[in-house]
């Protein structure tokens, strides 16, 4: 994500600096500066984002929900420009309710991420969209599926993604091991998205979780003075 | 210490590199990665020690480009043995970071180089303070710098308590740059670290094979 924030700006940015009438947020691209992450469990996944949207250094949307339904069971987490983001996630809806129809049953997770992964692909120089795709089906249960800049596609047992990403790497690392439960899970993510938010600039507002398992999708808010706090020297 | 991407673009040998330092009761551990590569495609040190003496009780780590760094340092230890001698006494942990300062903030054009200064002396016991990139001088309980340092920003942020013992301080610091050699590449190899307290200097290398594994290796 670092890299994509100082691809776009850099000739805006002379644009904006050397007057001082056009505010640099004018001219900026809408870009989720963000943080999300996935986890598979026992049964399902966890999902969290947080909930900021900037363009440049205005927050376009303090409460964004950056965890998009693409099918009763599949959800993504968006990273990197918005309006590319939105667009495929729409895109991708619609081809796997199609898909779904077709088929006459619920569609896999290994689909949707497919599905992702051959837009980002065959676009990856028109886009800047980072994308995480989990949720549970009947043949593989809790699934997560990393789909990065370029068009990569990769299956993690926990993933993150975001420019506030590279800061919680080194937590994840030491604090995700296989076999967590639910409620652990859930934890986790709060916590990590939470360190990265405080540490991102483009990453803040609330946290928004989902977890998605065969009974459903259960979503929450934590509000910013209810996010878990580390000492900070 | 922010990283700042243009490490890879420095020319000729650059640490992109994970150093930290720590405060725990009774003292000090600083620590850093070993090794210096030219721009991530070629390691030229697998075993460099970028914790450098300073004084008796004083360290300091880099990070950024090594020929900065081996200058810089070169003439701060010139200036507090000297600054120790006309005082008759040992310096004190903030004038040597006050020299690496001046050095840095008066040449900020044509250098390239962030230090962690960690040490002991009798006024205020043990302390850290970060010389950043400009010159700015700012004095922290833990800090962490270099590339690798942006890794384990929620790692530290999370597990850091103050007043920890010396055991659980040398744990931490041994976590926290496993888990960023783990995920920079241009941070690896072993763990040098230095215990320093009021009644010595102590250090401890970790090699490669010795280092906490995690979850996924």
């Amino acid at each position: 994500m670092a890299a994509a924030a100082s691809m776009m700006p850099h000739f805006s940015q002379q644009i904006s600096s050397k007057n001082d009438l056009v505010p640099d947020w004018a001219s900026q691209e809408v870009s989720t500066g963000t943080t999300i992450m996935a986890v598979e469990y026992e049964g399902g996944v966890v999902i969290g984002a947080d909930s900021r949207t900037t363009t440049g250094a205005y927050i376009a949307n303090r409460v964004t929900d950056k965890l998009t339904p693409i099918h009763d069971r599949i959800f993504c987490c968006r990273s990197g420009s918005a309006a590319d983001t939105q667009a495929i996630a729409e895109v991708v809806a619609y081809q796997l309710g199609f898909h779904s129809i077709e088929l006459d049953e619920p569609p896999l997770v290994e689909t949707a991420a497919n599905l992702f992964r051959a837009s980002c692909y065959r676009y990856r120089e028109e886009l800047t969209a980072g994308i995480l795709v989990a949720g549970w089906d009947r043949r593989n249960g809790g699934q997560v599926f990393c789909v990065p800049i370029g068009g990569m596609l990769v299956r993690q047992p926990v993933a993150v993604g975001g420019s506030g990403s590279s800061y919680i790497y080194g937590f994840m690392d030491s604090n995700y091991k296989p076999g967590l439960s639910k409620d652990q899970c859930l934890e986790l993510t709060a916590a990590a998205l939470s360190l990265a938010m405080e540490r991102d600039g483009s990453s803040g507002g609330v946290v928004r979780l989902a977890s998605i398992s065969e009974a459903g999708v259960e979503r929450r808010v934590i509000l910013g003075n209810q996010l878990p706090k580390f000492s900070t020297h | 210490m922010e990283k700042h991407y243009t490490d890879s673009q420095v020319k000729g040998v650059s640490t992109g590199t994970t150093v930290l330092a720590v405060i725990f009761d009774g003292g000090v551990v600083i620590g850093s990665d070993s090794r210096a590569s030219i721009g991530g495609e070629y390691i030229s040190s697998k075993t460099i020690n970028k914790v450098i003496q300073v004084h008796d009780r004083i360290f300091c780590c880099i990070a950024g480009s090594l020929a900065d760094a081996q200058a810089v340092t070169k003439a701060a230890k010139f200036h507090l043995s000297f600054h120790s001698v006309q005082m008759e006494s040992p310096p004190l942990v903030i004038a040597a970071a006050s020299v690496l300062k001046e050095l840095c903030y008066n040449n900020k054009d044509e250098l390239q180089a962030g230090f962690i200064t960690a040490g002991w002396d009798r006024k205020k016991g043990p302390q850290v303070y970060v010389v950043a990139l400009g010159g700015m001088l700012v004095s922290q309980s833990v800090t962490i710098g270099g590339s690798g340092s942006t890794y384990i920003h929620g790692y530290v942020d999370a597990k850091y308590k103050p007043n920890m013992t010396r055991e659980e301080c040398l744990q931490f610091a041994t976590n926290a740059l496993a888990l960023a050699m783990g995920r920079d590449n241009v941070s690896g190899g072993v763990a040098h670290l230095v215990v320093i307290t009021e009644g010595g200097v102590e250090h401890v290398v970790v090699p490669g094979n010795k280092l906490p594994k995690f979850h996924d290796e």
